[in-house]
């Protein structure tokens, strides 16, 4: 039996500064290191000051979740030396002694046929970010940025429950879900959620992946390690615990660590920040603000007419998801969903493509549009979404310039139509008997009227040809 | 002009135009000249003295309103930041930080018109007990030059007992400001954890360390901590402490108030010297018509081991950022190192009572011993709160000797443990986070020994009334003659 465990990081995007001091939780928008201050940056002296809103943000999500909430919370500091982390601890939360540390534990998430136990729920601090830039053939830099440093992160911690990826789709898109609805946090931002997997199979070790970026990557990681997994049971040979990373470009895992190289954190409670007790009334301040019902994304889509499979390609990837909302209004919701999971699949199949590409929803909008007025031509879709993608302009503009777009109107086309049939007034006669002629007919007036959808010609010669029959 | 005067005297003289602030200023800057070369009271010290004081002189001139200070020439520990300043806290490692903010207690101390002497000589990283481990050489104490001030804050001391400042901050996490008060015969009071704002103090053990003044008399202390006591926005350990006027209604009758004292303190490792002192003291307190009785406190026999083993794992991680990364005054190109490698090298830097008790901070909470050491070093923790508030639900306060020796000579307490003994009585009030405070008792050999008083936290006025009660009936000469 598969088991797999998640531990989502999750940036709490949505409140205005960083977890202990004021500097901006909208980290992005800054050039490197200037979104700092000296609490962030770790000065000599300085003291972390509580941020009541994470409290809060990350106490509605637990509420969400089904978590129990504990009377009394607080911090611990998670010690280890990295260049990113300016005082070489992570203020984390940490069940040490006899104190409980975290926002919620104990939650469930009900998703298809399965309930998902959540394990715990807890707060931390990002630590900035390290950029390797290559100054030459032999030798790279290492700066470090500490704009994110600080960052409000809400840690939610399942336990191993899920068994494929269908699951661990599922749930993800819940949550995210939850997260936009609640305005917890946007997790579309890059970087804003980033999810850790625990795998294991039958009563063999586990593996712990890291450094998965997007959800598409997290099922191709899942489902290498599997594989992987699989081959070292069925050769009889010993699977060791140990910590792997997802490689982005070679869409393997490697090693990172061993379970004997694992570092050991020597937690301690954070005592400049006091323990936090979480009122009553609090809570059911915060119960009010959740809707009844959230529903799974998936189910609800598939009421729109969507496909299983469809669903599940745009569901799985939080851009193509991104875009789907942003164009969807109910009734194009199944143009929009095919548009992207069989065209637009193909030409923005990395994070590098997609962070590139120039096509909004605006572009899907219209496109749907023009297909269910049959104004364009099924087929010449990918061509159209191809010059979108680079240069952005409006589908009009580029169904012009590739002369696509229909020179006629049916009024014009019907003329032609009706010309056609005074013409080949004998052929007409035979059409029951011959298939050829409708052809033929079809061939010429696609001569005279151009680029126009057979189906449409079609079904306005049976109608033309109905009437001149019966005349 | 009488340099060796106290806030008080100082202020009222001010006042009445019995000298400037720029004349006063420049008696203590010729007592630093003077004194300076043979005590080290000072890491650094401040370039525009007069250049403050002159403009002080001139508010008073000009009839400007002016902070209650009034131009106090007072000095600062090390490990508290002035904007602009170099804060070096006694180590090598910070020799080029420059404090990018003030400090809370110093930003209220500039509301009042203080002027900063310096910043004053410290154990590096607050870790000792008698200043040998500061990294820019070892301060001496002004009633004999071969014995040791105390520390951590033994510049601190120094500097006021020697009057080359008239009162200084200092920071006690295991009695780093009763210790050098007692041995240099000043008074110095550690407040209760949270009374005072921590914003700007170097941490070395976070749960229990706190600022508090260095004075010659308890009203000088009252006084200070007027100003630098209360509840701060940039520290969330501050308590409100209803603004409360220490300095008012000090001289109350002591009849019927009860104290206790604990056997425990008084043990058979103290020194008979100043044990017989402490016996005084409590005749002293029963002229005045209190209540004294012994009696026995055993947890406190563990206090010792619980402090060094929580103050040694919060300093393994307040000290881990000193890496050179972001700031620090090494020139060492980390081309080539990993990581790990490169602050190990930096790390070097440290003194060796640092790196001891960096290593034994690392090991403490390491996984497979944390339950054996820390967890259980901090049930003794809590276990010392809750009998401690028992004993003093029954006793107004609790007096001890604030060291169980006498004052030593540099050099003579080689192995750490006898080092760390030192630290027996006073360790207790950081451990419960209640406040105390060493006051000068008596002289033997001309080596001053203090008296301790410790009470329930937040009741800083009741421990400064018992005090000024004893400083009243000793009445001793506080002015050593420094050869």
């Amino acid at each position: 039996m598969i088991k797999i465990g998640l531990e989502i990081h999750c940036q709490l995007t949505t409140i205005k500064s960083k977890l202990f001091c004021s500097c901006d939780s909208n980290h992005r928008k800054y050039k490197p290191n200037l979104n700092t201050c000296p609490i962030c940056l770790g000065i000599p002296g300085t003291l972390p000051l509580i941020n009541k809103n994470a409290i809060k943000k990350s106490l509605l999500l637990a509420l969400a979740l089904n978590c129990k909430i504990p009377e009394k919370t607080l911090f611990c500091r998670k010690n280890y030396f990295y260049p990113d982390l300016p005082k070489n601890f992570q203020i984390t939360q940490f069940n040490m002694e006899d104190k409980h540390s975290s926002i919620g534990y104990e939650g469930h998430v009900a998703i298809e046929n399965k309930i998902i136990n959540i394990n715990r729920i807890q707060l931390e601090e990002d630590p900035g970010r390290i950029n390797y830039v290559k100054i030459s053939d032999k030798s790279k830099l290492t700066l470090i940025d500490y704009n994110r440093s600080g960052v409000s992160l809400v840690e939610i911690v399942t336990q191993p429950d899920f068994s494929n990826n269908v699951e661990i789709k599922e749930f993800l898109s819940y949550l995210s879900n939850l997260l936009i609805q609640l305005d917890i946090s946007d997790p579309t931002l890059p970087g804003a959620m980033r999810t850790d997997v625990n795998i294991s199979i039958d009563d063999h070790n586990k593996i712990e992946l890291k450094n998965i970026n997007s959800i598409h990557d997290l099922e191709k990681a899942v489902d290498f390690e599997i594989v992987r997994q699989s081959n070292f049971i069925t050769r009889n040979l010993q699977i060791q615990q140990e910590t792997r990373h997802w490689d982005e470009k070679r869409k393997i895992t490697t090693l990172a660590r061993r379970k004997e190289d694992e570092q050991d954190y020597r937690y301690i409670i954070e005592q400049d920040i006091p323990s936090i007790t979480i009122s009553p009334y609090l809570i059911s301040k915060l119960k009010n603000k959740i809707p009844e019902n959230i529903k799974s994304k998936k189910s609800h889509y598939m009421k729109f007419g969507i496909s299983n499979q469809v669903l599940d390609t745009i569901l799985s990837d939080l851009y193509y998801t991104r875009l789907f909302e942003s164009a969807f209004d109910g009734q194009n919701a199944k143009n929009i969903a095919n548009i992207i999971a069989t065209d637009l699949i193909r030409y923005l199949n990395t994070d590098e493509k997609k962070s590139k590409s120039k096509l909004t929803a605006t572009h899907l909008i219209r496109l749907s549009e023009l297909i269910d007025t049959n104004k364009i031509k099924r087929d010449l879709i990918k061509n159209i979404l191809r010059q979108a993608i680079v240069t952005g302009n409006s589908i009009d503009v580029i169904l012009n310039e590739l002369k696509l777009h229909k020179t006629l109107d049916e009024d014009k086309l019907s003329i032609i139509i009706d010309n056609v049939i005074e013409s080949e007034h004998d052929l007409i006669k035979k059409i029951n008997i011959n298939p050829n002629v409708i052809n033929y007919l079809i061939g010429k007036i696609m001569k005279k009227a151009g680029n126009v959808q057979p189906k449409t010609i079609i079904n306005l010669l049976n109608t033309k040809i109905k009437l001149n029959v019966k005349k | 002009m009488n340099s060796k005067i106290t806030i008080s005297q100082y202020v009222e003289s001010v006042k009445n135009g019995d000298f400037t602030v720029e004349e006063f200023s420049l008696q203590i800057l010729e007592n630093i000249n003077k004194f300076e070369k043979k005590l080290h009271s000072y890491i650094s010290i401040n370039d525009d003295i007069i250049k403050q004081a002159k403009m002080i002189d001139l508010k008073i001139k000009s009839q400007e309103k002016l902070g209650q200070c009034m131009g106090v020439p007072i000095s600062i520990k090390d490990n508290i930041c002035i904007h602009g300043i170099k804060t070096t806290c006694g180590s090598k490692l910070l020799k080029n930080f420059i404090a990018p903010y003030d400090a809370t207690v110093i930003s209220k101390l500039k509301k009042e018109d203080a002027i900063f002497v310096g910043k004053t000589n410290m154990d590096e990283f607050a870790m000792g007990s008698t200043t040998e481990f500061s990294a820019y050489g070892l301060s001496r104490n002004p009633w004999n030059v071969d014995y040791v001030p105390g520390g951590s804050s033994g510049g601190s001391a120094v500097s006021v007992s020697s009057s080359e400042s008239l009162c200084s901050l200092g920071s006690d996490t295991g009695g780093s400001i009763r210790n050098p008060a007692s041995f240099c015969s000043v008074v110095g009071l550690k407040p209760t954890y949270g009374l005072i704002s921590r914003f700007g103090l170097i941490s070395y053990a976070n749960s229990m360390e706190q600022i508090g003044p260095m004075t010659k008399t308890v009203k000088d202390a009252a006084f200070l901590l007027n100003i630098i006591a209360g509840i701060d926005s940039k520290d969330n350990t501050t308590v409100y402490n209803n603004n409360e006027n220490y300095l008012s209604n000090l001289d109350i009758d002591l009849k019927n108030k009860k104290i206790g004292i604990i056997s425990e303190m008084m043990g058979k490792d103290a020194d008979k010297k100043v044990l017989n002192a402490t016996y005084e003291a409590i005749s002293k307190f029963e002229e005045l018509g209190a209540k004294c009785d012994f009696i026995s406190f055993n947890t406190v026999n563990y206090a010792l081991a619980a402090y060094y083993i929580i103050t040694s794992a919060e300093a393994g991680s307040n000290l881990a950022r000193f890496d050179n990364v972001i700031y620090g005054g090494f020139k060492l190109d980390a081309n080539g190192y990993d990581f790990n490698t490169y602050i190990s090298k930096i790390r070097k830097n440290f003194g060796k009572e640092v790196i001891r008790r960096m290593i034994i901070g690392g090991f403490i909470p390491s996984s497979g011993y944390v339950g054996r050491y820390f967890i259980k070093a901090l049930k003794i923790k809590s276990k010392l709160i809750m009998e401690l508030n028992k004993i003093l639900n029954n006793f107004d306060v609790v007096l001890s000797p604030t060291v169980p020796v006498m004052p030593f000579k540099f050099g003579e307490k080689q192995d750490s443990l006898s080092m760390y003994l030192i630290d027996l009585n006073t360790v207790l009030s950081n451990l419960t986070g209640t406040p105390a405070i060493s006051i000068p008792f008596k002289f033997d050999n001309g080596l001053p020994i203090g008296m301790q008083l410790m009470t329930k936290a937040m009741q800083e006025k009741l421990l400064l009334q018992f005090a000024y009660a004893l400083e009243k009936i000793t009445n001793i000469n506080n002015i050593p003659s420094i050869n």
